[in-house]
């Protein structure tokens, strides 16, 4: 009874409140960080299950520069999703954010800490949504499949921005133009069954970009369609981008997409970031050996027919995550008595700008045995 | 081999879908490799019901559209094209998963040829053995209710070929060709991870040694790391066991990898069938063009540059003419009337579009 009142006064909350008031910010104003947007540190978000505390995400520590595409790259399981959810606080119990600092640096307002505001936060509201929003993977499961496209739009509009209902269906007529969908006049009318995938993903991105936020965060956008519409997709959100100076935060396991769309990339394994640097450097000379693995166990469209390389083993459950470096069951370059030992190893910079967590790093590097797997 | 789609005299014995092997290759065929499976102008329509009480028909999907092609033993042939373009019904119609509504599928069962759209349900029963699947979902294909053993027995004991300590020891070496431990098979799917449980349901297909394996996007659920794994397991099964693969995925990459040939399928049709390396270094076709350029390259330094427009037509409604001609950059007036077929290019290479030079 007492959960339910409770939604209900949320509920009044986000259709009242938050578009006039626009609350006071956490954090008191202090000097910005040249150009980032966000910046997570030591992010550690648990879940506490029967088979004991999962760390889905165990300090995670990366800044998103304002402008420009940062993608977050891993397998199955490695907690990206869990990283990108926490930003908008989507977390359900038994999950738990209980660590960390993700500070968010709004262009006209004052900065806040999201890790630290209360689950119904005002703040919290003004933001999901408004300042940074989201688009998931799969756009079915994701629309409501009983309200038109219209109305799920002007929904956004009509909760960040004052506007009458007139206005919101402007503009989200307007959006849907910009989207690249014929008719938008017509199509608001529509339900997401009438679409196609490609038409509902648009959608999405549509509803995410109205309301102009500065952060979008976008969970495999195109895992669940054809090429060819993954590709248009991509052109889309690559030019709205630039349109509209949006900072894009891609979460996918596709290194093609990555490649084509991201500045920097950060790969992330067993909860913990790897490996980070821009886009070239990882794609072209990675340096930890789970992204050379990654990268080479690739069926590249440019690679000539022989055996794949595949990194051994697979992903570790997260209630057994080994002692040491997590990686090292699965490494090529293990070594006894020096991985398998102690804390995880440290995100360390191994070149410029370019940061790894591997004791033996810099051994691999100059020993050149990367150029092997990495010759692609 | 030489000329994929020359016609062989084809005797008609006990009824219209067996021929003794050895009749058919009679001083024709004995140089010539034999394929062992050659599709010719096989259709699958699907009705499509008037709602209400009457159920009139009042259309059909054209979902397999009139597809041929032959299949070499030993050889991987790729079904590639966009959702809904038939790749999977053609593949689940091949193995008379689903009826056909005409055409033939001529498979090789190594004592006689067979004639699978045309053989009746009761002999088809001891054919199952020499064909199988692996399907896409490792999540949504096993039962959660069958350990290990059970699931991947199950094909030996319904067609009773083994038992007692036989099977036993089958389900143990299969299991151990697929890379999972014997030790494994008291255990339920759940326990498995996603690369572990697709191991699963391959050692399900293959325990029968069967000779024609039709993988429906075998490996697109699988990670990266993975994914690598069963393709290099695949590939190994195929070279162990002599395998033949149908290989449907929309992953260019993998089918790259992976594949003999190709044939690119679009709204129910063939537009492209080729060695694997002429299709990629030589498309022919628009449509597989546009395929191709819209793979993101994971080198950041090679620019995307997809010449792409539109979206799959209405499979139940599409024009009439050439079915790609509303997306096709290089589309002319006749495109829009002329029916488009298959026609040879070079060595192997068919394709389907009156617009492209060099037809023979």
């Amino acid at each position: 009874m007492t959960d339910n009142s409770k939604n209900i006064k949320d509920f009044v909350r986000i259709a009242e409140g938050a578009p006039s008031s626009r609350p006071s910010l956490a954090l008191a104003p202090r000097t910005r960080p040249s150009n980032n947007v966000l910046e997570i540190k030591d992010l550690k978000v648990y879940f506490n299950t029967i088979e004991g505390e999962l760390r889905a995400v165990d300090g995670v520590s990366f800044s998103m520069r304002r402008g420009k595409v940062m993608a977050l790259v891993g397998e199955s399981g490695c907690g990206k999703s869990v990283t990108s959810y926490s930003i908008l606080r989507l977390i359900q119990s038994p999950g738990k954010i209980v660590g960390g600092s993700m500070i968010f640096y709004p262009h006209d307002e004052d900065p806040a800490d999201i890790a630290k505001l209360s689950d119904n936060d005002e703040l919290i509201y003004h933001i999901r949504g408004g300042k940074i929003s989201m688009i998931f993977q799969e756009p079915m499961t994701a629309l409501s499949p009983v309200h038109t496209v219209g109305n799920q739009i002007c929904e956004a509009i009509l909760i960040h921005q004052k506007a009458t209902k007139k206005e919101a269906e402007a503009k989200a007529v307007e959006m849907l133009r910009k989207v690249g969908i014929s008719g938008p006049e017509k199509r608001i009318t529509q339900y997401p069954f009438e679409m196609s995938g490609g038409m509902r993903q648009r959608v999405m991105i549509a509803m995410a970009l109205v309301c102009n936020p500065e952060i979008l965060i976008a969970d495999e956008p195109t895992t669940a369609l054809d090429v060819t519409i993954q590709a248009q997709i991509m052109l889309l959100m690559k030019n709205l981008q630039k349109e509209l100076g949006t900072s894009i935060l891609l979460i996918t396991h596709d290194l093609g997409v990555v490649a084509q769309m991201a500045d920097d990339v950060a790969v992330m394994y067993l909860g913990k970031i790897v490996e980070c640097s821009d886009v070239r450097s990882i794609l072209k000379s990675p340096r930890h050996p789970y992204t050379m693995g990654l990268l080479a166990s690739l069926p590249g469209l440019a690679m000539d027919k022989q055996r794949l390389h595949s990194i051994k083993g697979s992903v570790p459950s997260l209630t057994a995550i080994p002692p040491g470096c997590p990686f090292h069951p699965r490494c090529e370059y293990f070594k006894p008595g020096l991985c398998d030992v102690g804390n995880p190893p440290p995100l360390e910079e191994i070149e410029p700008g370019h940061t790894a967590a591997c004791l033996r790093a810099r051994e691999i590097m100059k020993s050149g045995q990367q150029s092997v797997v990495s010759s692609q | 081999m030489k000329d994929r789609f020359k016609e062989f005299e084809w005797e008609d014995k006990e009824g219209m879908f067996e021929v003794a092997l050895d009749k058919a290759l009679d001083g024709k065929f004995k140089d010539e490799h034999f394929p062992l499976l050659r599709v010719k102008n096989l259709c699958k329509y699907f009705p499509i019901y008037s709602k209400g009480f009457l159920k009139k028909q009042i259309g059909t999907i054209k979902a397999v559209d009139d597809i041929s092609f032959d299949l070499m033993p030993g050889e991987t042939l790729g079904l590639v094209g966009e959702s809904g373009c038939g790749k999977t019904t053609a593949g689940r119609t091949i193995l008379r998963a689903l009826d056909p509504t005409s055409g033939e599928v001529h498979f090789d069962t190594f004592t006689k040829l067979v004639d699978l759209c045309k053989i009746p349900e009761k002999k088809l029963k001891p054919l199952r053995t020499k064909m199988q699947m692996i399907f896409q979902d490792p999540y949504a294909s096993l039962n959660p209710r069958m350990t290990v053993r059970q699931i991947v027995a199950e094909p030996l004991v319904i067609h009773n070929l083994a038992k007692g300590q036989e099977l036993e020891d089958r389900v143990v070496e299969m299991l151990r060709k697929v890379g999972l431990k014997p030790e494994h098979r008291t255990r339920y799917p759940h326990a498995f991870s996603g690369g572990q449980r697709q191991r699963i349901g391959i050692a399900r297909a293959l325990i029968m040694h069967p000779s024609l394996v039709v993988c429906d996007e075998a490996v697109s659920a699988l990670d990266v790391s993975v994914q690598a794994q069963v393709i290099n397991l695949l590939q190994d099964l195929q070279e162990d066991l002599g395998l033949t693969y149908i290989f449907i995925a929309h992953n260019l990459g993998v089918v790259k990898h992976i594949c003999d040939d190709i044939a690119v399928m679009y709204a129910g049709r063939i537009v492209e069938l080729a060695k694997t390396d002429d299709l990629f270094n030589d498309p022919r076709h628009p449509y597989t063009k546009m395929l191709l350029s819209a793979v993101p390259n994971p080198d950041p330094d090679v620019p995307m540059n997809p010449a792409l427009s539109g979206e799959v037509p209405d499979i139940s409604n599409l024009p009439p003419g050439c079915s790609f001609h509303s997306r096709c950059s290089i589309c002319k007036e006749g495109c829009k009337d002329e029916k488009q077929e298959l026609f040879k290019v070079g060595d192997g290479h068919y394709v389907s579009c009156n617009l492209v030079d060099g037809k023979k």
